[in-house]
């Protein structure tokens, strides 16, 4: 048997052996993607409202006090022609727009009433938040009349998210995280265990060459990192129908790129960090924590102040999200793509000389 | 492998390791200050010294970790400094820790490390099979090596670093941590390697152990401050233990 090889099955074992670990890291995905899905609702306060009011009879007014009254909601103004909505959201003045059509309360009586929200597609989270309230206070100011809700019908003028699927933003920033954490984290978390123990002296004196100890060491994770990878991608598509518009083949190809580079930080990581818990550490904040904030996965790169803006590109996982952003959501392809994947495979490939490097000078 | 000139050393048959003004600094630090040795095939040696007295950048450069900055070793006939990989193919290593993997099997790691050294899978079951009832674990070979007692994880990671069949062993600090009777058995293991041909050179605190090698270094600030047997270096410093030889050496040193 070669060296590389048992080394690849050695690590496997490692992997398979650690039951538990192994089990979260498969189950990580999906748990982040049901998580995200399904809890994530954004706190709001002070949402803008503004009331398109087409009726002007009793009930419509009542129910434009109810509004202005809920501490959650802020009138911003009552228009009666619809087409204030579309500047108001565009401007910002309101987030959300409330119509209450002609002859309002002649149907509120009868019980026939509809009311239409409409609600700003680009910022998902907050509109379905937004939208949560209005239809509330609707319902509440129906049931203290002592009559039957209105049906409320939502509306939404949207940017580039037009089936204003919060998911559909999400998913690929989880991918990153994912991946970071599996990739970098585990691979530095494997070779600082092989430090710590004593092993990494046993293998450095063995003929293993170091190149064929990184490549043996990472590729196991690669594997299981790209099993993630198709796991959070099968989640968002069937329990939360995320589309698939562009090329998914694209997508696989930068998610490769993205881990080489996520593999070979873990490489670096562990080559200056002493044992597991440093190493644990220095992932934690100098990985896990710029993929998270500097990436435009949590807070959009837009609206950082401009000086933090050029970092945020020295962030592979920022790259990584525009490809996933962009084969998913914009219908791109290789060609669409093809900034980012060439960037990608820069970045990876820097930071695997890096790290070879990184390992040659410590023996 | 190697097709680097092979100087002409004037080098006794049966020589297993062979250093001359063997050398290693680190900018102005001398960590090896012109080591010179000889140790025989099948010799138990022993390499002592205080921590810091370069005990350590010695070892690095005779496994071929670390170059030497000028000087000459060859470890089972080869030059350290032309071949590095051929000494580490002819060489065992057992660090203090007795480094295996504790979630593997005592099977998988004796399977891995014989991977390691490219040994046909054949010969790896043959040797692992021989290395079992050498140390009475036949019972315990699809046991976490994790669960073995330390004493048996120490000599199941001797018996890992001899898989190969090396010409030399190095054993770092090999009885760390272990009982007294446990490490007396531990030295009967090393005679049985040392009589069979392999040569053994150990690192060791432990001063009784020192008077358990045919020839013992002691090694004072990076150089070679005395050499010889125990009997010897007794003689020669008046006194009646390694201890006592030992402790003049550092007052002196």
């Amino acid at each position: 048997m070669s060296a590389f090889r048992s080394l690849v099955v050695k690590e496997t074992r490692h992997i398979l052996r650690d039951r538990q670990t192994l089990g979260v890291l498969l189950a990580l995905p999906v748990v982040m993607v049901l998580l995200f899905g399904f809890a994530i609702r954004t706190d709001v306060q002070d949402v803008r409202v503004l009331v398109v009011d087409a009726a002007r009879d009793g009930q419509s007014l009542d129910l434009t006090r109810a509004v202005a009254a809920t501490p959650a909601l802020r009138l911003v103004g009552v228009d009666g022609a619809p087409a204030a909505i579309e500047p108001a959201l565009r401007t910002g003045r309101a987030s959300v727009a409330l119509v209450l059509p002609a002859a309002f309360g002649a149907s509120f009586a009868r019980g026939t009433a509809e009311v239409l929200v409409v609600t700003d597609g680009t910022t998902p989270n907050y509109a379905a938040a937004a939208e949560g309230y209005v239809r509330q206070v609707v319902q509440t100011w129906a049931a203290q009349q002592g009559a039957r809700a209105p049906t409320v019908r939502v509306a939404t003028r949207m940017r580039f998210n037009p089936e204003m699927k919060s998911e559909a933003l999400f998913v690929p920033g989880l991918l990153a995280y994912v991946l970071t954490l599996v990739s970098a984290l585990m691979t530095a978390l494997s070779i600082s265990r092989e430090k710590e123990s004593g092993t990494m002296e046993v293998l450095l004196v063995s003929p293993l060459r170091p190149g064929a100890m990184v490549v043996g060491k990472v590729a196991p994770y690669l594997v299981l990192a790209f099993v993630n990878a198709l796991t959070a991608l099968a989640v968002a598509r069937f329990v939360f129908h995320v589309p698939m518009r562009g090329s998914l083949a694209a997508l696989l190809v930068a998610t490769l790129a993205y881990m080489l580079g996520s593999l070979a930080l873990g490489v670096l990581i562990s080559s200056k960090t002493p044992d597991q818990r440093t190493a644990m550490m220095g992932t934690l904040l100098g990985l896990l924590l710029p993929t998270l904030a500097l990436s435009g996965f949590v807070f959009p790169i837009s609206s950082m102040p401009a000086w933090i803006r050029p970092v945020t590109q020295i962030v592979p996982a920022t790259w990584y999200i525009l490809a996933a952003r962009g084969a998913m959501l914009k219908g791109l392809g290789f060609t669409g793509l093809a900034k980012e994947l060439i960037v990608l495979f820069a970045m990876a490939a820097l930071l695997l000389v890096a790290a070879s490097r990184s390992l040659k000078d410590r023996l | 492998m190697s097709n680097a000139p092979a100087p002409s050393f004037d080098i006794p048959p049966g020589t297993a390791v062979w250093a001359r003004d063997l050398t290693r600094t680190f900018g102005t630090f001398v960590a090896v200050d012109a080591l010179s040795f000889d140790v025989a095939e099948g010799e138990v040696f022993g390499f002592l010294g205080a921590n810091g007295a370069g005990k350590t950048t010695a070892m690095k450069m005779l496994t071929g970790l670390l170059a030497p900055s000028s000087g000459e070793a060859l470890v089972a006939g080869i030059n350290v400094a032309a071949d590095p990989d051929a000494v580490k193919r002819r060489i065992g290593y057992m660090s203090q820790r007795f480094a295996l993997y504790d979630d593997l099997t005592v099977r998988e790691n004796v399977r891995f490390f014989g991977g390691l050294y490219n040994l046909p899978p054949a010969v790896v079951r043959e040797r692992l099979d021989a290395l079992l009832a050498d140390l009475a674990l036949e019972r315990s070979a699809d046991e976490r090596v994790g669960r073995l007692p330390l004493g048996w994880k120490q000599r199941l990671a001797f018996g890992v670093a001899l898989l190969h069949r090396p010409a030399v062993v190095f054993l770092d600090e090999p009885t760390g941590g272990v009982d007294p009777a446990t490490r007396r058995q531990f030295w009967e293991t090393i005679y049985a390697t040392a009589q069979r041909g392999t040569t053994v050179f150990v690192t060791t605190h432990y001063m009784d152990e020192a008077e358990y090698c045919d020839r013992v270094s002691i090694m004072v600030d990076g150089r070679l401050a005395a050499l010889g047997t125990p009997a010897e270096l007794k003689a020669r410093f008046g006194t009646d233990s390694m201890d006592g030889v030992f402790l003049r050496l550092a007052r002196n040193g």
